[in-house]
């Protein structure tokens, strides 16, 4: 009989994020394939500034912090100083595709071999609910509070689709959690993602479209549905490169 | 008017109104000329957890916003009970809302008003008014603000969403009507 | 004039203030303890149809801003410490090409990420650069919300007057707590003036450039060039301190501190003068130009000064060279987000 447990690579301890958030379901993944791989003692992570700033205390891993948005930098830095070290970064909307652009575009373009985990819930969520880069159009948020309008504050951020063009980018795919089988996607994605760095193949991103139901105004359950039917349509799933 | 000098802190989880409590009573004493300060107090969590707004009303002018050592403390569940039962000045009065809150205040020199809040708002007709009704017990009690200031307090911080009066003045009469009846 | 009185936040009172004071532009980036500012200004910018960019960092936001003032505009940006950090390369940019532009920094803990509480550790990257080069810029310390009102409102025509980055530096305490503010519902917003500098189009008249780029030697090289800002900022010294003296006239012991220190150092003033002891406050308004003159005045009257920061020391540095006798200066401080308390301060008096 097989017996549902907590990770060995994930810390036995209450969680701050709230209720309905897809940052729990996602640490879970990510030691889920840690553990899968046995690759725990040779895991270093660097943590974003965001929801996910106390990742260091859920994850049972090496984990480094880093500014806000310098996280492919750091990453790099690791990755090129111990190059058969499992080296990822766990990122949000702000930390990646806002202030961070410029080092996750060149990380990529330098193929380092680093995997990114990408989370888009679409709002800042640290801070208080500001929009994001991933923001939908039409989305109020704390600072679109005429609701987000091309004009005046642009247009969703499809980083994943430009980064696609660098030939040192390998592998690239958006699944989501908000169904079980999107779960297992997600498991797999980051998997791949693993092992194309474990093989030296090069730089992987896994993008995870991920609830805010705070934020978002809406339950948990609202918040998944969300993803299911609006969020998809902007931010489809799959295979983006690779 | 005698020298007026509160430290009141509002406790409870995110979410369950303690900073418009503040802000409720802070502008009580605005509204009456004194001098005011709330400060909000958030922990990581953004739901859950503990929150509380610390809340100064005085005859002078305040140095410190900050709270330490309230002389009155509102509690709203039990977890804020424990955080801060222990911080209550000596001789000062405690309102615990025992509707989320299972245990009992430990210490024998405060004034306890224990009452289940929640179950009276919901009596009211919506469980977002204990805190009001908690503003009524505080200024029953201390006399410092009557009925008509909080109402009046009441229709300025609805700025508009009319449908919010009703409720929030019975909120108040109940919490008064609780004191006179103790 | 009608007045108007509500309870603000010191953000949003801030926020309030540059809307009234004519900001035509603002560009920031989320970061705590200042978020209500950038959400109240996301708000009111565009109600009354100014600009309001979230932009994607705070050092894309500082490079806004210069663009905004080459333009003509009032511009200000808001962040904390760690987004102050990102915007010092801005900084000595506007302050090198004589541009006006306002900068709000809601102190929290430092160093590094440090934490979301007050502080006072970005003294000296206020006061004594930040960013690289010789330059200054104008630092306003408010002490309540109403001042964070006022003070901001003033920001704006000071940075116009002098060619000049404004900065006001507050704190976590002072950006999220309530106390009433008041000010004429009518109020106007302070006189724009000419800014013959600015870049509209060369339609009508030569060409200009707006540069910090100096590379000749003689007449416009850069040495010219700094001795032209330095004078700016001896005038700006000799007219522009602002300081508030408390019961110092006849005080033998003075208490230093600005900003939210201040109130509670102004509260110690008054229970140890309840008590007979002749202590003052000397509360630094302008943190540059600093008072100098004010604090050797009473030095030279024999006063012993105690300075109280929320830092490691900072301020207390130039308290000692207004002095110039290290034995009659004393510090007490409490770092990454600790608040100095009464008893603390007063038992060192």
């Amino acid at each position: 009989m097989k017996e549902f447990k907590k990770p060995i690579s994930m810390k036995d301890v209450p969680t701050h994020y709230c209720p309905g958030c897809g940052h729990g379901l996602i640490h879970r993944i990510i030691c889920e394939v840690i553990d899968e791989l046995g690759i725990r003692e040779k895991t270093v992570a660097v943590a974003p500034v965001g929801c996910a700033v106390l990742a260091y205390d859920y994850w049972d891993f090496d984990t480094t912090e880093a500014a806000h948005g310098r996280t492919p930098a750091v990453a790099t830095g690791i990755k090129r100083v111990l190059p058969d070290r499992l080296v990822f970064t766990y990122q949000g909307d702000g930390d990646l595709a806002a202030i961070g652009t410029s080092e996750i575009i060149h990380t990529g373009n330098r193929a380092e071999n680093i995997s990114v985990i990408f989370v888009n819930n679409g709002v800042y969520g640290m801070t208080g609910g500001q929009m994001a880069p991933t923001t939908l159009l039409g989305q109020k948020t704390a600072t679109t509070p005429f609701t987000r309008r091309p004009a005046e504050d642009g247009f969703p951020f499809k980083i994943m689709e430009m980064m696609a063009v660098l030939p040192g980018v390998t592998y690239l795919e958006r699944t989501s959690v908000c169904s079980p089988k999107e779960v297992f996607n997600t498991a797999r994605a980051i998997k791949r993602s693993f092992e194309t760095q474990l093989e030296n193949k090069g730089f992987s991103m896994v993008e995870v479209l991920s609830p805010c139901p705070t934020y978002w105004g809406m339950t948990p359950l609202k918040a998944m549905k969300r993803i299911e039917e609006v969020v998809v349509k902007e931010y489809p799933l799959g295979v983006i490169k690779g | 008017m005698s020298k007026v000098k509160e430290a009141i802190i509002c406790a409870g989880f995110g979410g369950q109104g303690v900073m418009v409590l503040g802000k409720f009573l802070a502008n009580a004493g605005m509204m009456k000329g004194m001098y005011v300060t709330c400060m909000p107090s958030y922990g990581v969590e953004v739901r859950g957890g503990t929150a509380h707004s610390a809340v100064r009303i005085g005859s002078e002018m305040i140095a410190d916003p900050v709270i330490v050592t309230p002389g009155t403390a509102i509690v709203m569940n039990g977890p804020s009970l424990d955080k801060f039962e222990s911080r209550i000045a000596s001789g000062g009065l405690l309102i615990l809302n025992t509707s989320l809150c299972e245990h009992k205040p430990e210490r024998g020199d405060i004034e306890v008003i224990a009452v289940p809040l929640s179950d009276e708002a919901i009596k009211l007709g919506n469980v977002k008014v204990a805190n009001i009704v908690a503003a009524g017990i505080y200024s029953a009690k201390k006399k410092i603000f009557d009925r008509e200031t909080l109402k009046d307090v009441v229709v300025e911080m609805a700025g508009g969403r009319e449908e919010l009066v009703p409720i929030n003045i019975k909120a108040v009469d109940r919490g008064f009507d609780i004191v006179d009846q103790l | 004039m009608k007045e108007i009185k509500y309870l603000s936040t010191g953000n949003e009172a801030c926020g309030e203030a540059a809307v009234r004071a004519g900001c035509a532009f603002y560009a920031g980036y989320p970061i705590t303890p200042q978020n209500e500012l950038t959400a109240y200004m996301s708000l009111r910018m565009g109600q009354e149809g100014r600009t309001f960019i979230q932009a994607e960092s705070e050092l894309a936001a500082i490079n806004m801003v210069f663009g905004a003032s080459v333009a003509g505009a009032r511009a200000m940006t808001t962040s904390s410490s760690p987004g102050i950090s990102l915007k010092q390369e801005g900084i000595s940019y506007l302050a090198g090409c004589e541009l006006p532009a306002v900068i709000v920094n809601v102190v929290r803990g430092g160093p590094g990420l440090g934490n979301i509480s007050p502080s006072q550790s970005d003294y000296f990257q206020a006061t004594k650069g930040g960013g690289h080069g010789d330059y200054h810029i104008i630092v306003l310390a408010p002490a309540s919300v109403q001042e964070m009102f006022d003070f901001t409102y003033d920001a704006f025509p000071l940075a116009d007057k002098y060619r000049i980055p404004v900065m006001v530096l507050t704190d976590g305490m002072l950006g999220q707590m309530m106390e009433p503010l008041q000010f004429d519902e009518n109020i106007k917003p302070p006189q724009e003036i000419e800014k013959p500098w600015a870049l509209r189009g060369a339609s009508g008249r030569d060409a200009r450039a707006v540069k910090s780029l100096m590379l000749g030697v003689g007449k416009g090289s850069l040495e010219e060039h700094n001795e032209k800002l330095q004078a700016k900022y001896r005038q700006i010294a000799a007219s522009e301190v602002r300081v508030e003296m408390y019961r110092t006239d006849d005080a033998e012991q003075v208490i230093v501190a600005y900003g939210a220190t201040s109130r509670i150092g102004r509260s110690c003033v008054d229970r140890l003068r309840g008590e007979g002891i002749k202590v003052g406050l000397v509360r630094p308004v302008t943190l540059w130009p600093f008072p100098y003159d004010e604090i050797r005045s009473l030095a030279d009257k024999n006063a012993s000064f105690l300075v109280v920061e929320m830092s490691a020391g900072q301020m207390v540095e130039d308290v000692r060279l207004a002095v110039q006798d290290d034995k009659r200066v004393s510090f007490y401080g409490r770092m990454g987000g600790g608040i100095p308390m009464e008893e603390d301060i007063m038992s060192r008096l």
